[in-house]
């Protein structure tokens, strides 16, 4: 039962990412082509409000609904991995129309030829796993 | 007049609304981030027999696959009782350059028909699109250390440095794809 808070969470994720169509293939190939600041708009404002949001958690010491402090962690600082990998996953991204969130999203959306996507999605994470050591971890 | 139950929601409804989810996820204690559920899926399934990457304690890592769970649930209920079944409102220059590739009704579904559809994978294109892509987002996602979710909006919220780097670099794909790609197999 203590998972169903992040079962309700994930269903107001998925309504919020359908009602702003950010899970349409069509708003990422219009994002990339910079024609329409919809897209922009919706990181945009999430990230702007999102900064103030983590100052005033990290200043004011917030504490999680449990009682610990909120920890929120850094990412490595790693130049390669990032570029490489973000543009990759760039790649995809325009190529489907969906990062992760949208995937889910989408197929609940009723596209299910879109659990061919998470399948690949996730055999390109398998198959990272087994090449990582051979690829610029810096 | 606005019914906000059918109609799409603007960007400032829907940006503010993630950062709040985002808020919510560290008042329960987690981190917001969606790619990781692929790695968390690869070790259920066994994958640290191969690779030590997928040695983790992936019970700790339950409650994200409860959280895309919902998101799948989410676009159902969106999707059955909060639609007017109206067009995306795209702007005209890409509707435009859409039907100059026979894409024949851009926005009235959240995706293009004529690519994403079961019997398109037995094409070249179809592969392109939905196999190729989802590896690559797989792929991508994991060397980079984060997607959309956790990178964009988490690490920029966080003012994390290689989160910046990160969505450059989803830019520098989605624009290659976008603009140097496409011409030729959309």
């Amino acid at each position: 039962m203590n998972k169903l808070k992040f079962l309700i969470a994930g269903i107001l994720f998925g309504i919020i990412l359908t009602k702003s169509e950010v899970i349409s293939w069509f708003r990422i190939y219009e994002m990339f082509r910079f024609e329409s600041f919809h897209m922009y708009g919706v990181i945009g404002s999430a990230v702007g409000l999102g900064i103030v949001a983590v100052q005033i958690i990290k200043r004011l010491q917030i504490k999680d609904f449990s009682g610990k402090p909120i920890v929120i962690p850094d990412k490595q600082m790693r130049f390669w991995p990032s570029l490489l990998g973000g543009t990759i996953f760039g790649l995809g991204w325009a190529l489907t129309g969906a990062c992760p969130g949208p995937i889910y999203t989408i197929i609940g959306n009723g596209f299910l030829v879109f659990i061919v996507v998470l399948a690949s999605a996730v055999i390109g994470t398998l198959t990272y796993g087994l090449v990582m050591d051979k690829l610029p971890q810096k | 007049m606005t019914n906000w139950l059918t109609d799409p929601w603007p960007w400032y409804v829907a940006g503010p609304l993630i950062t709040l989810t985002m808020v919510l996820l560290f008042l329960f204690g987690k981190t917001f981030g969606v790619s990781s559920t692929l790695r968390t899926i690869c070790s259920i399934g066994g994958a640290g027999k191969w690779s030590d990457f997928f040695k983790f304690d992936w019970r700790s890592a339950v409650w994200n696959l409860f959280f895309v769970a919902g998101a799948a649930i989410g676009g159902y209920i969106a999707s059955t009782y909060m639609t007017s079944g109206e067009a995306i409102a795209l702007s005209e220059a890409t509707t435009q350059s859409l039907k100059q590739v026979g894409i024949k009704n851009p926005g009235a579904e959240f995706v293009p028909s004529e690519i994403f559809q079961w019997a398109n994978l037995a094409t070249w294109q179809g592969l392109l699109f939905m196999v190729v892509g989802g590896f690559l987002v797989g792929f991508g996602t994991r060397y980079a250390g984060g997607c959309t979710s956790g990178h964009a909006i988490t690490g920029l919220s966080n003012l994390q440095l290689p989160s910046l780097i990160a969505v450059v670099g989803f830019f520098i794909g989605g624009l290659i794809v976008t603009h140097f790609i496409f011409p030729f197999v959309l």
